[in-house]
């Protein structure tokens, strides 16, 4: 038993780090944080490291890939962690993209594959719906065969990015015989159709990135159909394993606490910095020492996937224990800005407010709330480990 | 990066598995808790005869020379059998302080006789006011022409009425909280001067009060460097811990185990209570405490073991800190909740369920609580 990189993984790191110095720049960074020009930043990002080769870690190397060990990705994910660099949008890379490559046909991943990784897609999900939350099987958006095309009615809700997007992951009901699980489909659908309509819906991070998606008799061609009519929620759930691997947040986590205890060394009270206050340090020590134990039960599913075991049992426990500690240091860091905490800058700059990191702390706690609400809310993953894991 | 055990590992798991379940049947281990001493001299004789009481010595001083890991693979199986014998007590702080310490002679002398399961041992470092404070030192030793006189009172002393030997902690020079000035001796139970109390915890172990009034040593009775016996009491503490936490895991992987399996037997309202599901996500919980747990573990002795070159000891300290503060928070937690999913017959002396409850408790108040060592790793983390 040891923790211990080989020198190869070492030289990796090196490697990574910098790639990070000579990619990750100041002005990215600041563009990257202006919610005008973030589309634009991040998809210029993507392709910095589509050239790279790095941008789609986790697919096998004929699709793009990049064949690396689970050590490397273990450590790609840190150091980028470590830079402060935003994780790629999930939609394309990480969640529709195995899709296709796994249970696609030979036309859908030339046609789609290529422009998933150099970011010239931008894709989106359709899977919540006004009626179909935690219950996702309740879903109800039809899509009826009418020649060689499907016809889509209905509404899709809670759908990230939806404003920016080119394409969207849809699960549509195409039958209502048996379990309800087994009359969805999986289907592919341009957002330029005729008949979609996007509703923004505000949040209360004060940011839009959310809204409800409608379908009007929307024709979908029957050649964006994934896999077999009827067999979509086998495919979902699959996806759902490559959401929830890396899902436990580690490196982000790692990286708000470093930047919590900095800013705490800063910040006065009665004369002294807020990290001489006893009760702020203990509650710092205490997320750090949950983030500690978090970050091995991450290694060690890495390991016993490395030993092809699989993520297995502890992916419920990652996503659970990942958004509690997030919002848990949302919190701290809330606390940490005192009466700043209610900011909501704007347009404004925050030298104009003299405090730095406010408004920042307060948009991260509000959006944040939904840590343990996506994926699968923190409920839903209590039951399924209940189920799965400890036999009830 | 590597979590597996090695086969010789392995085989030290199974003899510890079977040693618990032969011997371990909580029946038994009542009538271990009323021997004299308060655990079987027979099981100790076990220990020697298995090799276990040699684990974590050297091997010039005739022990395994075992790493971390090994350690805590033997104390993960005897606390799942809830083992009261006093391996914390003999080998890894009375023996630990030997080892730890700079009296080749006394090494060399004791501790094959501890490997040999001859000798009952004890380190006498709690007073009445020192809390978890191992420098915090009333015991005074003056300097006289034959050596030191010992005087003072150390309490809570873990195997002490069985203990042969006391090393025992006392105030050479200083102040009596100064970190300098604490120096270790080693003193014979029989010693003129020393009298003892005994009395029973909640998890049965028996530990004694010890009274020192004027006992004379010897200067070659000293087992640290003069007024740097807080170095030794570090030192061991490394192994103590990794072997606390370890024997918290079993405990606790017991407790949860257990309860989750007694949830699918007890019905109410002619249903399996584990049907239920404000009480499966309490049983979840349960589960992750215990998974976060051994991750700590893991992640505590594999830096422990590392080779001196990549060592950090300053990450060291801090693993070790959150490990012991997670006993604490985890014990409570998975302790009381087996209690409370058992309901009315979690209360009973008769299940297992109490007694595992009990022993992580008198575990978090062992070497320093949770409240103590989150308070060190905050001190060292914003160092």
């Amino acid at each position: 038993m040891d923790t211990n990189f080989s020198a190869e993984d070492l030289a990796f790191r090196q490697q990574v780090e910098q790639f990070y110095d000579d990619n990750f720049d100041d002005d990215l960074v600041s563009r990257l944080l202006d919610r005008r020009q973030f589309r634009d930043a991040i998809i210029e990002w993507q392709q910095r490291l589509f050239r790279q080769g790095w941008v789609a870690p986790g697919w096998p190397e004929e699709y793009g890939g990049t064949g690396w060990t689970l050590t490397q990705k273990f450590i790609f994910e840190d150091v980028r962690a470590s830079k402060g660099a935003p994780d790629v949008i999930p939609f394309g890379l990480i969640m529709v993209g195995p899709v296709i490559y796994t249970f696609g046909n030979d036309e859908q991943k030339e046609r789609f594959l290529p422009r998933i990784l150099n970011s010239e897609d931008w894709w989106c999900q359709g899977y919540s719906e006004p009626g179909a939350g935690s219950d996702l099987a309740a879903l109800q958006t039809k899509a009826e065969r009418d020649g060689d095309d499907y016809v889509v009615n209905g509404a899709k809700i809670w759908t990230t990015y939806a404003q920016y997007a080119d394409w969207i992951f849809c699960l549509v009901r195409t039958s209502n015989e048996g379990k309800k699980q087994e009359g969805i489909s999986f289907l592919l659908i341009d957002m330029k159709s005729p008949g979609i309509t996007v509703n923004p819906i505000p949040t209360i991070d004060g940011v839009h990135s959310l809204n409800e998606v409608q379908f009007d008799n929307v024709r979908v061609p029957a050649a964006n159909l994934i896999g077999e009519e009827n067999k979509g929620w086998t495919y979902a759930k699959a996806l759902l394993q490559h959401e929830r691997t890396s899902i436990a947040g580690v490196g982000d986590s790692k990286k708000k606490l470093a930047t919590i205890r900095e800013q705490a060394g800063r910040e006065q009270s009665n004369g002294a910095p807020m990290i001489e206050d006893p009760m702020f340090s203990a509650r710092l020590a205490g997320i750090e020492i949950d983030l500690m134990a978090l970050e091995y039960l991450e290694l060690r599913s890495l390991a016993s996937a490395a030993d092809g075991k699989g993520p297995g049992t502890e992916s419920s426990l990652l996503k659970l224990r990942g958004t509690e500690i997030r919002q848990a240091l949302d919190e701290l860091h809330m606390d940490l800005a005192g009466y700043y905490a209610g900011t909501e800058l704007g347009e404004q700059l925050a030298s104009e407010l003299g405090h730095d990191f406010a408004d920042r702390a307060r948009n991260s706690y509000m959006y944040g709330r939904a840590a343990t609400i996506f994926g699968g809310s923190n409920e839903v993953q209590r039951n399924i480990t209940a189920k799965y894991v400890l036999g009830l | 990066m590597d979590f597996k055990l090695t086969d010789e590992q392995n085989i030290l798991k199974d003899s510890v598995t079977k040693f618990v379940a032969d011997r371990y049947e909580l029946e038994s281990r009542r009538g271990y808790l009323r021997e004299e001493n308060g655990f079987s001299a027979d099981n100790w004789q076990q220990f020697a005869e298995l090799g276990w009481l040699s684990v974590p010595f050297s091997e010039e001083l005739g022990g395994f020379g075992g790493s971390a890991v090994d350690l805590m693979v033997l104390m993960e199986e005897l606390g799942k059998g809830l083992v009261v014998e006093p391996y914390l007590a003999t080998v890894l702080l009375f023996g630990g302080a030997l080892a730890e310490g700079t009296n080749k002679e006394l090494k060399t002398s004791v501790i094959p006789e501890i490997i040999e399961g001859n000798v009952q041992g004890a380190l006498a470092f709690h007073e009445r006011d020192s809390r978890f404070c191992m420098h915090d030192v009333a015991t005074t030793a003056e300097k006289n022409a034959n050596g030191y006189v010992l005087n003072g009172q150390k309490t809570v002393v873990y195997n002490g009425m069985a203990a042969d030997k006391f090393i025992v902690s006392a105030r050479t020079s200083g102040a009596r909280r100064d970190e300098s000035g604490v120096s270790l001796f080693i003193v014979d139970a029989s010693s003129n001067g020393l009298s003892r109390a005994g009395f029973t915890m909640m998890d049965g172990q028996r530990v004694a009060n010890v009274s020192l009034s004027d006992v004379s040593v010897s200067n070659d009775q000293l087992v640290s460097d003069l007024d740097d016996g807080l170095a030794v009491l570090n030192a061991l503490s490394n192994n103590a811990l990794v072997a606390l936490a370890a024997e918290a895991q079993g405990a606790m992987q017991v407790l949860y185990e257990s309860t989750v399996e007694y949830s699918k037997t007890r019905e109410q309202f002619s249903v399996p209570i584990g049907s239920f599901q404000v009480l499966q996500h309490r049983m979840v919980d349960m589960f992750g405490a215990c998974e976060l747990h051994r991750s700590l573990l893991y992640r505590a002795v594999c830096s422990v073991d590392e080779d001196s070159a990549n060592r950090d000891p300053v990450d060291v300290a801090k693993n070790l800190h959150a490990l012991k503060t997670s006993v604490g928070r985890a014990g409570k937690q998975i302790g009381a909740e087996s209690i409370q999913i058992h309901g009315g017959m979690g209360m009973t002396d008769e299940l297992a369920v109490g007694h595992y409850v009990k022993r992580l408790m008198m575990i978090n108040t062992c070497l320093g609580d949770a409240d103590y060592h989150q308070r060190c790793f905050a001190a060292l983390a914003n160092a």
